[in-house]
């Protein structure tokens, strides 16, 4: 545990060092979350730049969607800062995020699926046109634009005017996608957008990321899936228990310590130890701690803090700091070759 | 069904253009017939073609245009009041102290007026600011409790009916309120609010004219508006129409300030058309809106439905209750046969909208 702690700290400042210097769109200094006298996020630092995937990892409960709902102006983080373009901001309603350009893909993708496609595509910024007592919706136009953007992203659909709940999941998601991108979002936040979708249509929306980072957005991708965030992302943040496990650009990590890292990381271990008390176990397939150590948790500035309070949190016979800093600089091998005896 | 006309301009806009070249290819094109099922007031049109020619064959006085001008009154005093909680009730909410908020705005009107012997105009002007109000309250009692408006207008619906009584005993010292028709610009007021119109030797209350127009006006607002997307929006998914930037709130304090814009409007038609009121009256009413725009195919839960069919629920609602009399039965039958109605046009709304969702 204590190796997190460090992790956490100099996970903040690797922050810096990520690749494309371009100022972050949208910044997170130390932000943290409380509802109550519950913390849900605590000093939390993430940077969003253009044309970069952020990926923003972690299990159930970690803190993924206090992050995009203070980000995406539903909530308001109670410490640390929040700051776009440079400037520190508190949002108190998502038109405001919406007018700086921060647009939120949700998990249930905020779509009303009884409202015709069009509609949903242009829901809370519709069109209109004519003088104020006969300003009404300009439908052609929406059509026209809902069409040719969804056509743009390679989604044709027969009919604008059917429910939006009778499209599949894929489908959805693209749609809400293309909204976004069409109202002139600079940040794209997409929460869990493969969570629900089968292998191939989480493809093409994966695609549709890559897309948006091509036009110059920056990504926001909350996921849980260490694959699908690896092949569009450039920069990696593990939540937690609501504070920073990791963060890494995608040069500093593998698509294995990433996924071992979502997979626990020491808390395997020590479950590892758990079950090698329990008679009839066997242990000694399992990786080691060492293994599921990530380059981030070693701090670039070479102060010996990250191996010493490796030591200290493993259990002393199995984790020599030689180890720990070996496995860290080199190739996260699944099956560590140097077991312990 | 002249008032189906009357909202037809505004009605279902042309469907888009088929889009040349690719295509899917799993979606079929969903037929024109499914296509007009798919429209809320479908099944109610069909219910009320059933009942006129209902009654047209077993009551013949109903076949008379002066019977047809009495069911349309009847329909039209109902539908003014069915279009505000119509569209509340697209909006996702319910408002059951509308029946007796009609009554508050008239004894406001009668009361104030008398009371100050002022122009009748300036009690109509303060029923309006107070029916108004009743709304903005219900409204922003609801968005600041979180509490469902069913249990937030019962409330309200308890201390209007209480306060209605109450406050005109004090004034009047009596159910009733005095009757105001020889003061100051009566005659103006009545002609606005309760006069009748003659087209070929029958009369035609004005309100059905109000009715048709209000019915028009409420389709262009849901269909042709923002504000009208926002109230679909509000109703099918609350927190989605928020994140996207929907402003919930003045929706709804709007939707239910329109409810207290209806009930001021009937409430002064009453005043005008029978110079006093009755501080009892409009208890139930408020069910009879709700099942009018039930029965003309709003989706009880939100998200779903449109203002001709209300205009065809009080419709039915208007040929029922007249019919029954014309037909020389028991009018102690009309709630049952109202109630026969309802469940029939939820079964056939149900139907309806599994036939339009299925692909």
């Amino acid at each position: 545990m204590t190796s997190n702690d460090n992790g956490t700290a100099s996970g903040g400042t690797a922050v810096k060092d990520a690749p494309g210097n371009a100022a972050p769109l949208v910044e997170l200094r130390a932000a943290g979350k409380s509802y109550g006298n519950v913390r849900a996020l605590h000093g939390v630092d993430l940077a969003v730049r253009p044309g970069q995937v952020t990926c923003v990892l972690g299990d159930n409960g970690a803190g993924k969607s206090t992050l995009i709902k203070i980000v995406s102006g539903l909530h308001q983080h109670t410490e640390g800062e929040f700051l776009v373009d440079g400037e520190a901001v508190r949002f108190s309603t998502p038109r405001e995020a919406l007018d700086r350009g921060i647009a939120t893909v949700y998990q249930d993708l905020a779509t009303v699926p009884l409202m015709p496609v069009w509609r949903n595509f242009f829901l809370g910024s519709e069109l209109t046109k004519g003088p104020w007592p006969v300003r009404r919706l300009d439908i052609e136009r929406m059509k026209k634009t809902a069409d040719e953007e969804l056509r743009a992203m390679g989604i044709v659909l027969d009919d604008l005017e059917q429910p939006i709940g009778t499209l599949s999941g894929g489908q959805r998601q693209c749609v809400a996608i293309a909204r976004a991108v069409h109202f002139g979002a600079r940040v794209l936040i997409l929460d869990e957008p493969t969570a629900a979708l089968g292998v191939k249509q989480s493809g093409v929306v994966l695609k549709y990321i890559a897309a948006a980072r091509d036009r110059g957005l920056g990504v926001i991708f909350i996921t849980h899936n260490p694959h699908h965030a690896y092949m569009v992302g450039d920069h990696f943040s593990v939540l937690r228990l609501g504070t920073l496990e990791l963060s890494a650009a995608r040069s500093e990590i593998t698509v294995e310590e990433l996924t071992n890292h979502m997979a626990g990381g020491a808390e395997l271990t020590a479950l590892k130890h758990e079950l090698a008390q329990v008679r009839g176990v066997d242990v000694e397939e399992l990786p080691e701690e060492g293994d599921v150590q990530v380059p981030a948790a070693t701090p670039s500035d070479g102060t010996p803090d990250g191996t010493a309070s490796e030591t200290s949190s493993g259990t002393a016979s199995e984790t020599s700091s030689g180890t720990a800093s070996e496995t860290s600089s080199g190739t996260a091998s699944e099956t560590s070759s140097e077991k312990t005896p | 069904m002249t008032m189906t006309q009357a909202s037809a301009p505004a009605a279902e806009p042309a469907p888009p253009d088929s889009p040349a070249g690719r295509k899917d290819g799993r979606a079929t094109e969903r037929s024109v017939a499914r296509r007009l099922l798919a429209r809320p007031e479908v099944g109610a049109l069909i219910a009320a073609v059933g009942v006129y020619v209902f009654f047209f064959a077993a009551a013949p006085p109903f076949r008379e245009a002066s019977s047809l001008a009495t069911v349309l009154y009847q329909a039209s005093v109902m539908g003014i009041m069915t279009l505000p909680v119509a569209l509340l009730m697209i909006g996702g909410e319910f408002d059951l102290s509308a029946g007796v908020a009609v009554t508050t705005s008239a004894l406001t009107a009668a009361i104030l007026s008398y009371q100050l012997t002022l122009n009748v105009w300036t009690g109509v002007i303060v029923a309006l600011i107070a029916s108004l109000a009743v709304g903005a309250f219900n409204g922003w009692l609801l968005i600041k409790t979180g509490l469902p408006s069913f249990l937030v207008t019962l409330g309200s619906f308890l201390i209007l009916q209480g306060a209605n009584l109450a406050v005109t005993k004090i004034f009047t010292g009596n159910v009733a309120s005095d009757s105001i028709s020889d003061m100051d610009g009566f005659d103006q007021a009545k002609s606005v609010f309760a006069s009748e119109i003659s087209i070929g030797g029958v009369n035609f209350k004005i309100t059905i004219f109000y009715w048709l127009v209000f019915a028009a006006l409420a389709t262009w607002l849901l269909l042709r508006t923002k504000f009208g997307n926002w109230i679909f929006a509000v109703g099918g998914n609350q927190d989605s129409a928020r994140a996207v930037g929907v402003p919930v709130k003045f929706t709804k304090i709007a939707l239910f300030m329109g409810v207290g814009l209806g009930a001021w409007f009937v409430g002064m038609h009453l005043l005008f058309s029978f110079n006093t009121v009755q501080s009892g009256e409009g208890v139930g009413n408020e069910f009879l809106y709700i099942i009018a725009a039930v029965i003309g195919g709003c989706l009880l839960t939100g998200g779903y439905g449109s203002a001709v069919g209300p205009v065809i629920g009080a419709f039915i609602f208007g040929m029922v209750s007249q019919g029954i009399v014309y037909a020389n039965w028991n009018p102690d039958w009309f709630k049952a046969f109202l109630g026969v109605m309802l469940l029939l046009a939820a079964l056939v709304n149900l139907w309806v909208r599994r036939q339009a969702t299925r692909r």
